[in-house]
């Protein structure tokens, strides 16, 4: 193992040096991570569409929940409108969130539509199927992950520094005009990639507690986590906010990927090699 | 920065990372490839329910002893409003005939591999000893309720009836037909592990909220199994057996929605 400074140029080509980015550890990782991440998501609007709504505390309060996904039906009980309802304030959402087209291509009362969850038809039983099979991956994943990140020291690199803190604004303006760092510069996550992907480490474990909170076997043994999450409801809420946190993390962080070398990134996250373009700034 | 490397020079071709990570992400993929996503057949759940079992010893070794207590509620924590689901009134005729008599005519039957079978009343169940408990309900459907709960200890009628050594499971067979079907398979039952069985919280409840159980909730008897999800609480409860397998009754699954796919273990 080199240390940065001494990260040598593997081979000179004429578009820059090639170096090692990504460990295999990593790698592997961040791949098994992102297939377990998308089945959970979707088997997870599966489960969540058998009682789409989201409260607080302990127990379930029907009547006013923060967060609903329902339809609005006509005289003969025919789903006619979605509604999204947050904090009491109901958004048409028709089509979507709610209610939205079957596979006959009449309106279905249903949360997340079709096309999202897992298996597409509504089937709880085979949702959680899927959900605990891939959680089991995901954690199982994740442990190898955390102690490499401890014993690598990996997460020293995801620790943002004062100065960092202080360059936020900076990299803010920088990102805005999708400027890039290149150059040694890019060796370094810089300070929003550093918050970013240390939320991301943080948020998991945190949606993996708040997810064993809803187990009741789980409460019965730890009723500390009742205490932490304020509830079972609230955890079942806090599990959903932090997948909806993900899913934006995922979005941004797709969106960077294409933005700063779709080739390089995916060959840096695959080969673990990264291209080094010198010089421009 | 630190010393270590976030970033090592490139080397030789890495033909043996580029291996493992085929077979790390092929792995996870395996279930995904193995069978079309949507149909969720057989293939499918075969894999997939592996992740039961590997719950169900991870929960055993790692939750405590098989007595950890589900928690408790003071009288102020109980809902307003407790959700009924399933059967929430019977047709069943012989059902209807029990209710329409104020439930006089009904026996709880206590049978299968025991040494004493047993016939009981709710009178008879209600000078056993009583346990009350306030605790939460949670439905598979992911909503909770606090409900107050009183009710005859599995375990003394167990105990009362005497289990014999063969007996690895309770079944519970139920007045309601929750789905029509040909066979008689839509006919609720439900079956218990022993450890289960005789934990303290585990009750044949004939109370609810101070009052009698009413229809909606299972009257005159249903189960509380406090550390599982709630359809492992079966309602309207007509036979206990002690069996030692569940694959010949019913769909063979050990349970009216075991039968349609979910876990026995319903401890998640």
């Amino acid at each position: 193992m080199t240390s940065l400074s001494s990260a040598l140029p593997a081979r000179v080509a004429p578009e820059g040096r090639l170096v090692a980015r990504h460990s295999a550890v990593v790698r592997v990782c961040h791949w098994v991570n992102a297939v377990s991440f998308v089945v959970l998501l979707m088997s997870g609007m599966q489960i969540f569409n058998a009682s789409p709504l989201l409260t607080w505390a302990q127990t379930t309060n029907f009547e006013r929940p923060f967060f609903s996904l329902s339809a609005r039906h006509d005289d003969d009980g025919n789903a006619t409108a979605g509604l999204t309802t947050i904090f009491g304030h109901s958004f048409n959402t028709t089509g979507v969130f709610g209610a939205s087209r079957g596979d006959d291509g009449s309106l279905e009362e249903r949360g997340f539509p079709s096309w999202a969850t897992l298996p597409s038809y509504q089937d709880l039983a085979m949702g959680r199927r899927w959900h605990f099979f891939f959680a089991w991956i995901l954690v199982l994943n994740g442990l190898v992950y955390f102690a490499n990140l401890i014993l690598s020291r990996h997460i020293r690199e995801l620790w943002p520094s004062l100065a960092d803190l202080k360059a936020i604004p900076h990299a803010i303006v920088e990102h805005v005009r999708l400027r890039f760092p290149s150059g040694d510069e890019a060796l370094h996550y810089n300070v929003l990639q550093k918050l970013a992907y240390l939320s991301v480490v943080i948020a998991f474990p945190l949606l993996i507690l708040a997810g064993l909170t809803m187990s009741p076997a789980v409460d019965a043994a730890f009723p500390w986590l009742l205490t932490l999450f304020h509830g079972r409801q609230a955890a079942r809420s806090v599990h959903f906010l932090l997948a909806a946190y993900l899913v934006l993390f995922l979005i941004v962080h797709l969106v960077m990927v294409v933005l700063s070398g779709p080739i390089n990134n995916m060959r840096s996250m695959i080969t673990g090699r990264y291209r080094i373009k010198e010089g421009q700034r | 920065m630190s010393g270590e490397p976030l970033i090592r020079p490139a080397q030789a071709p890495l033909t043996r990372r580029k291996l493992l990570i085929g077979l790390g992400v092929g792995a996870a993929a395996a279930p995904l490839s193995a069978c079309s996503f949507d149909t969720g057949g057989p293939t499918a759940l075969n894999i997939l329910e592996k992740a039961e079992a590997l719950t169900k010893a991870a929960q055993r070794a790692f939750l405590g002893p098989a007595t950890a207590m589900a928690p408790e509620f003071p009288p102020g924590a109980i809902s307003a409003y407790f959700k009924p689901n399933g059967s929430v009134d019977p047709e069943d005729p012989e059902y209807v005939a029990l209710r329409q008599g104020g439930f006089k005519d009904w026996k709880l039957e206590v049978g299968g591999l025991v040494e004493r079978p047993m016939k009981l009343s709710l009178a008879d169940l209600r000078a056993l000893p009583s346990r009350s408990q306030i605790t939460r309900h949670d439905c598979v459907e992911g909503w909770s309720c606090i409900g107050q709960w009183k009710g005859a200890p599995l375990s003394s009628v167990l105990s009362a009836a005497g289990l014999k050594p063969q007996a690895r499971y309770i079944a519970f067979f139920c007045a309601d037909t929750l789905e029509e079907t040909l066979d008689n398979t839509g006919r609720y039952y439900e079956t218990i592990g022993l450890i289960d069985a005789f934990h303290p919280q585990t009750i044949l409840a004939y109370e609810m909220n101070y009052a009698p159980l009413k229809v909606g909730h299972g009257a005159p008897l249903r189960l509380r199994v406090e550390r599982q999800l709630g359809y492992k609480m079966a309602k309207y409860i007509m036979r206990i057996e002690a069996i030692d397998d569940f694959a010949k009754i019913s769909r063979g699954r050990g349970g009216f929605w075991e039968d349609r796919g979910y876990e026995w273990y319903a401890g998640i």
